[in-house]
């Protein structure tokens, strides 16, 4: 006669919720319903934390929930005043690190980080503004690549090594002048196996990895953000198959 | 593995042949290494040694550390030098003949205005030897014709303590070791209550207890000379005069926690230790205190390789070096899991200071109660402080755990003193009311880092100088720590230029705290420690510089044309714009 294990429970702003071993917090939270801010997690590929937007008190400390396991009886905080102030501010940050200029922006309406942008009540970018010079690469015949748009959140370096059984991006650079670059002889995206159809090439939570020649195909209003919050959960599937190629 | 192998001495070698790294080498080392050409770039361009772009014949890497750096009173050496020379910062002259940088402090703060060319450290610096050197350099006379005291560094130990005063003779603590049981050593360890002397103070004996627990193919020793920490220099000493009792102490570790390979990771600014280090080793070798039967033990094998970095502060956190040991871009790791249970090759490791294996030799021969009987009963023994700025005798200084800042000033010849950095940028500011605190891990902890300011140095200036270290030495990897820290820069700069306003001095507060609590690792955790405590301890040396006025925006609309006056070719009046002069 076996006796079933009292579920193990972590607690996030109050309310108790189960996790199975191996799970991080980010999993048990998204398993149940619980939205934590993530810009550079993916269900399903290696979480690294980079972005910090999902860092959590955990007994007091804080912590990104995406790389932290969940342990039993964590007492978690989420949704508070100073873990969204903090998350807007590293928002802003991510703004006036690069060039962003949403109104021109293909992304528009679908981009994760301008939605996080609207979550979390950011109106002004508050920081000066560093406007780096960044190369774009619009080698590829059907894929470009404008690095003034990227944050650096290495969704597709790793979507390319663990989805696409590719290894097509990399980061390079120290600090500030940290860059994405491309793992081929002239560093040009041309060079590389990448295709319209891998989640490397769809998964960029900016504008700075863009399928060519589908300027604008749902317009403004109709597209994912128009539609969606952010906070809904499971929203990374539809934002990655909204994404059109040719070859669909 | 042979260390000669390694991606950061290939890549090294390659810098010394081309004085650069092309990219022909860069598909090359990818390729015998059957590495992506993407993570031999992104190692190339993580490490401030390396470049793309070629150097000059001479490459002059200048320190900017506010001891051993170029500022020398009120004379810019770096300034007199790069005029004298006729360079430009950063760009290599037309003829090849000669580049200049700036550099991290390169742990010579006992010796002046210091230097690093083609590698070596040149010490001493004036105005007089630098007109001295360019001569020189105008004269194509190689290193090896330079005056070769300009290169002699000579280590100046002002008081010696439990470590320093008796030294141990090679092979003392494995025997005693031997004669103890390895279970014993680690209890000896253990009851002597040592704690990591790299700053953090973790035990030393739960450390190696956990590894020696923690299940893997292999266990590793890794010894971190990646002494980084602006204002520190005591383990430039210890390489130079106590190799063997730091291999000893890493022997012993080996044999305790059961580990076969060892790695003693240097820092690159230290390279010209390399030739000694490998000495010594060679002659343990031949003694038998390293490599297979160890002292005629059968089963206690161990060797250790050296592994040079290239210039980043950040691999002296413990998860960056190993990923740098193990060839890459120096990015802290995510903890847990520890390096004890995963870390180099994802194998249990040990990584410890290099005083710290120095002091576990020590009390392997002369046990527990020998080290206690000296220091607190939090802080028990000894530390190994680098004493330098402004004093008559600036140097190593051994204390028991304890002492009061008060007293350390009193020995070194300090007077007038405004303030103190213990423990480096990362560490505590300390102004005149605090000269009654103890070092020690209960109250001021310190790596071994210990500058003195007196009341003539610009605080603010110091302080920029400390944020401007941070800035250029976050890897990258988090966004409060990449782009806070630039932004304290620029904040802090702001207010220094007197264009500050009371709203940018709350901001700076702010963010601040943002990299303090959100950053990935202890870089970032600490980035902002000279800023908070300066706005704590030396507030008014912020507001003297705040402007009346409201608001002055960050951008400034002159600077933004000088790329359009740079192509234009012009610097007239008409190309100028005066933005709200008052």
């Amino acid at each position: 006669m076996t006796t079933e294990p009292e579920p193990k429970l972590i607690c996030i702003d109050g309310q108790e919720i189960p996790f199975q071993h191996g799970q991080t917090i980010m999993d048990a939270a998204l398993a149940a319903g619980i939205y934590i801010p993530h810009l550079c997690h993916f269900p399903g590929i290696t979480p690294q934390g980079n972005c910090k937007l999902c860092t959590v008190e955990v007994n007091g400390k804080p912590l990104t929930a995406c790389t932290s396991p969940a342990a039993d009886g964590q007492q978690i905080r989420n949704n508070t005043t100073e873990l969204n102030e903090a998350r807007k501010a590293l928002t802003q940050m991510l703004f006036m690190e690069g060039n962003h200029i949403c109104p021109s922006c293909e992304k528009t309406g679908n981009c994760p980080l301008q939605a996080m942008a609207y979550h979390l009540g950011m109106l002004h970018g508050r920081f000066p503004a560093q406007y780096p010079l960044r190369q774009v690469d619009a080698s590829h015949p059907t894929i470009m690549l404008d690095r003034d748009r990227c944050i650096l959140c290495s969704l597709c370096v790793r979507a390319s090594r663990e989805v696409d059984g590719k290894n097509v991006f990399a980061i390079a650079g120290r600090g500030i002048h940290a860059s994405l670059i491309v793992n081929t002889s002239s560093g040009k995206l041309a060079d590389s196996d990448i295709e319209p159809s891998d989640l490397a090439a769809k998964i960029c939570p900016v504008g700075a990895i863009l399928i060519k020649e589908h300027g604008y195909d749902a317009p403004i209003g109709r597209r994912i953000f128009d539609q969606h919050k952010i906070s809904e959960i499971g929203l990374e599937k539809e934002i990655v198959a909204r994404v059109k190629s040719d070859d669909q | 593995m042979s260390d000669r192998l390694h991606l950061l001495h290939i890549l090294h070698e390659l810098q010394q042949k081309h004085r650069y790294i092309p990219e022909e080498s860069i598909r090359d080392v990818a390729a015998r290494f059957n590495l992506p050409i993407s993570q031999i770039r992104a190692v190339v361009e993580f490490y401030a040694f390396f470049s793309t772009t070629p150097c000059g014949y001479y490459h002059i890497l200048f320190s900017n550390c506010t001891s051993c750096g170029y500022q020398a009173g009120d004379t810019n050496l770096l300034h007199l030098l790069t005029e004298q020379l006729g360079v430009r910062i950063a760009q290599t002259h037309a003829d090849r003949r000669v580049s200049v940088q700036e550099t991290s402090c390169i742990g010579m703060c006992d010796h002046g205005a210091s230097l690093l060319i083609n590698g070596l450290p040149l010490i001493h610096l004036d105005s007089e030897r630098i007109t001295q050197m360019v001569g020189l350099i105008e004269a194509e006379k190689p290193l090896s014709e330079w005056p070769s005291p300009w290169f002699h560094i000579h280590d100046q130990i002002h008081k010696r303590g439990l470590l320093l005063k008796e030294d141990i003779s090679a092979g003392d603590g494995l025997r005693a070791m031997l004669l103890r049981g390895r279970d014993e050593t680690l209890t000896e360890i253990s009851q002597s209550k040592l704690r990591g002397r790299g700053g953090a103070g973790f035990s030393t004996g739960l450390k190696w207890r956990l590894c020696k627990q923690a299940v893997g193919k292999a266990h590793y020793v890794v010894c971190n000379a990646d002494e980084g920490e602006p204002g520190t220099f005591k383990d430039r000493m210890l390489l130079q005069q106590h190799a063997d009792a730091m291999f000893e102490g890493m022997t012993i570790c080996a044999h305790v926690i059961g580990a076969h390979q060892g790695f003693v990771y240097l820092r690159g600014e230290y390279r010209y230790l390399l030739p000694h280090l490998q000495t010594v080793l060679v002659r343990r070798r031949g003694s038998g205190l390293l490599g297979t039967t160890i002292l005629g033990q059968r089963g206690f094998d161990f060797d250790i390789d050296i592994v040079v970095g290239a210039g980043a502060y950040i691999c002296g956190e413990e998860s960056a070096l190993i990923e740098s040991l193990e060839g890459k871009p120096g990015i802290p790791r995510s903890r847990p899991p520890f390096p004890v249970t995963h870390g180099y090759l994802g194998q249990p490791t040990v990584v410890n200071n290099v005083e710290t294996f120095i002091a576990a030799a020590h009390i392997a021969c002369k046990g527990a109660t020998w080290f206690t009987s000296v220091g607190t009963t939090a802080s028990t023994g000894s530390k190994l402080l680098s004493i330098s700025g402004d004093c008559t005798s600036p140097g190593i200084y051994e204390y028991p755990f304890g002492v009061t800042i008060q007293q350390i000033l009193q020995d070194c010849g300090a007077s007038n003193v405004q303030a103190v950095q213990v423990g480096g940028p990362s560490g505590t500011l300390i102004n005149q009311t605090a000269l009654h605190r103890r070092i020690g891990f209960e109250d001021v902890s310190t790596g071994g880092s210990f500058m003195i300011f007196n009341e003539k140095r610009d605080m603010l200036a110091i302080i920029h100088r400390f944020t401007a270290f941070f800035a250029h030495e976050s890897c990258g990897f988090c966004t409060p720590c990449r782009v806070g820290t630039t932004l304290l820069r620029k904040g802090l700069h702001k207010i220094i230029v007197g264009q500050g306003t009371r709203y940018d001095m709350a901001e700076l507060q702010h963010m601040c705290e943002l990299i303090r609590r959100y950053s990935h690792c202890g870089l970032g955790h600490t980035a902002a420690n000279p800023i908070l405590d300066g706005l704590q301890h030396f507030s008014q040396a912020f507001e003297q510089r705040l402007t009346q006025r409201d608001f002055i925006p960050h951008f400034d609309l002159d600077t933004a044309l000088e790329a359009a006056r740079q192509m234009t070719q012009r610097n007239d009046e008409g190309a100028h714009l005066d933005q709200g002069a008052e």
